[in-house]
């Protein structure tokens, strides 16, 4: 709105290819200041964070050395964590942070991914939906610690009973084969699938508003109806960043501490049951640091590593299923 | 415009000027460790500041191994310990250690049952078969042989530990080991060890956890510093002490008196003599070095020391802690000296 239109063109370097009555000009001075200045801001801010990813994995990976080779692969396959014997397995963690990751997945999933739907396919008038969003994204706000607290003192006293039922009626089924002491894998699946809830519903939301509406609307003009819409068109179209959305949120998952150091029971044992006490990698780490001596610390960044290593792994996983479903929406 | 700002400058410079010998003894000492006489010790170091206000005292709680990990790495003036400090830690210190025992609490076993039945008794064959894994139900016919009259449902025992590394367990797995052959050879005394891994044993981190967890969990079991216990209003059971005697916790001041403190300040009582003696006491320490080369800081350290002789051990009971023998504090004077 500020261009002004350049009568005396014959100061500028191109006049001659200016037409006089135009608004068109080339850049100043000044802009092309301003678009380097913000070019060379723009490269900074990318190599800071670059050198700080790689300096976090240096810094890990050298201190996990003395750990790895103290313990190896030992480590990955024992199963007994005991400072004072110098014993340390880490696959009970593993085993835990990807089962309740997993079920955080199934249960946040769901809930978030029809929670996108809902509040972007018509379902709401649109003032009503921004409400609802605003409601889902404040459960991103609230802090960990909280999450845990709530977790011990309504979700737990909430579920045993339904808990105590399906040991007594179904207790030959691996799932409910132990009954619910108080902190165990269920109650920590279930505040983290609500931790993840908003991060899932955001991004799908974002993909399914940024299908272009000529899709939805040539579809109900092939005559589907409203879910023969959302199912067959609107979601398969947007599945690229719901994907993205599960992702973002195991990888969420993966990571978060105090709410399951507080809620999972850190039992250092591998069980299917859903019931039982169990252990996750960020977990152990956060309760054994403060106290570590040096060969701790080598244990706990190798096991950091592990940690990190599990979440690339899922990382790259889910790109490529990414890609791979892309592919499949183009064929 | 200028002026008044210049002048405000000139003033302010003034008085920091003149005002600067003040600055100059004003000492910050910190300190870092043991979470257990966290309560206190802060209550302690915000009296100290009243008191006398050239002197900031500023206490992590953390546990104790985290204090004295700090306290090596020297990260701090001085530490807090529950379990002491190992000889091999203390050999770390070319400065020279000593230990200051400050204050001293009682471990107590909380539970949750249906009903709040008070009072529950557990004997000594009893309670630390429970800490094995070994006694898993709460109507097993050792523990209602001690407790006629209770009605005790038959629901498995849910055993809540320390998650972190933490004194309270150094003290109470201690006591376990001296009264219990098998608890000795099998888990053993420390910071943390090995519990038994069933569905049944939960680990929660910090003594607030482990509280809110028995709290919340219908028949289970959990050990706790009574300060803590106080300020929740949770349950202790009566313990069974070497005399046979069914013994609640929040009266040991002679027990604590019986305890012969050795040159190094460290005493224990795993299994305190005497009738009316509650079986898991232990004192707490401060640790500090005994050659600070910072003749200020060492004199605030020695007040602190002697104010939490004097004033702090006035408040202690009232906060679930137990007063030092009057020969103890004489001793600890004695030795404070030691901090140059």
């Amino acid at each position: 709105m500020t261009y002004k239109i350049k009568r005396d063109a014959m100061e500028k370097p191109f006049a001659l290819d200016v037409d006089t009555d135009s608004i068109c000009q080339p850049p100043s001075s000044s802009t092309l200041l301003i678009d380097r200045t913000f070019r060379m801001f723009a490269r900074l801010g990318v190599f800071v964070v670059l050198a700080l990813v790689v300096a976090l994995v240096l810094e890990i990976g050298v201190k996990a050395i003395p750990g790895i080779q103290k313990y190896g692969l030992d480590m990955l396959t024992g199963t007994v964590w005991d400072v004072g014997q110098q014993q340390f397995g880490i696959l009970p963690a593993i085993w835990g942070t990807l089962y309740s990751s997993l079920i955080a997945l199934l249960i946040g999933g769901f809930f978030g991914i029809s929670m996108a739907i809902f509040l972007t396919q018509d379902f709401l008038p649109a003032r009503l939906a921004a409400v609802f969003r605003t409601i889902v994204e404040l459960l991103a706000a609230i802090p960990s610690v909280v999450y845990g607290l709530w977790g011990i003192f309504v979700v737990i006293p909430f579920i045993r009973p339904l808990t105590d039922v399906l040991n007594e009626s179904f207790g030959w089924i691996p799932f409910f084969s132990s009954t619910l002491s108080g902190p165990g894998l269920l109650p920590a699946a279930l505040v983290l699938a609500i931790m993840i809830l908003p991060t899932i519903a955001a991004v799908s939301q974002d993909a399914l508003r940024s299908v272009p509406l000529k899709t939805k609307q040539a579809a109900y003009g092939m005559g589907a109806t409203h879910w023969e819409a959302i199912l067959k068109v609107m979601v398969p179209t947007a599945a690229t960043g719901i994907f993205g959305s599960l992702v973002l949120g195991l990888g969420r998952a993966l990571g978060e501490t105090m709410a399951l150091a507080m809620l999972v029971g850190n039992s250092n044992q591998i069980s299917l049951s859903l019931f039982a006490p169990a252990n996750t990698l960020a977990a152990l780490l956060a309760l054994n640091f403060p106290e570590a001596g040096p060969n701790e610390i080598g244990v706990l960044m190798y096991a950091a590593l592990v940690l990190m290593v599990i979440t690339l792994m899922v990382n790259i996983l889910g790109s490529m299923m990414i890609m791979y479903a892309q592919r499949g929406v183009k064929a | 415009m200028k002026k008044p700002l210049l002048s405000t400058l000139v003033v302010a410079v003034a008085t920091l000027a003149l005002s600067s010998p003040a600055f100059a003894d004003k000492v910050r000492l910190t300190g870092s460790g043991a979470s257990f006489p966290a309560p206190i010790y802060l209550s302690w170091f915000k009296n100290l500041n009243k008191a006398n206000p050239d002197l900031v005292v500023d206490y992590q709680s953390k546990g104790s191994g985290a204090g004295v990990q700090d306290f090596l790495n020297k990260t701090v003036d001085f530490a807090a310990s529950d379990s002491a400090m190992k000889t091999e830690d203390m050999a770390k210190v070319s400065e020279g250690v000593q230990l200051l025992p400050m204050t001293a609490g009682e471990i107590i076993v909380t539970y949750n049952l249906p009903g709040n039945p008070k009072g529950l008794k557990l004997p000594r064959d009893v309670y630390p078969n429970i800490f094995l894994g070994k006694i898993t139900k709460w109507n097993d016919p050792k523990i209602a042989a001690a407790n006629p009259g209770v009605k005790l449902p038959d629901v498995p025992i849910t055993v809540v530990v320390r998650a972190d590394s933490s004194g309270t367990t150094a003290v109470f797995t201690k006591h376990l080991s001296a009264i219990n052959a098998e608890f000795k050879s099998s888990l053993g005394e420390g910071n943390t060890v090995n519990w038994p891994t069933t569905n049944k044993f939960i680990k929660s981190p910090k003594n607030d956890g482990v509280t809110a967890t028995v709290r919340q969990t219908p028949g289970a079991i959990g050990y706790i510093e009574y300060s803590y216990a106080k300020l929740a209003k949770v349950e202790s059971a009566l313990l069974q002490n070497k005399e046979g005697k069914f013994v609640a916790p929040g009266n040991s001041a002679e027990t604590l008196a019986a305890i012969k403190i050795p040159e190094d300040m460290i005493a224990w009582a795993p299994d305190p003599e005497g009738a009316n003696a509650y079986p898991i006491v232990t004192y707490t320490w401060m640790i500090f070095r005994k050659n600070n080369n910072d003749a200020h800081k060492a004199r605030a350290m020695r007040d602190m020391v002697e104010f939490g002789l004097t004033e702090g051990q006035k408040i202690a009971d009232a906060l679930g802690y137990i007063p030092l023998p009057q020969s103890v504090v004489e001793q600890v004077r004695k030795a404070a000296a030691n901090i140059k």
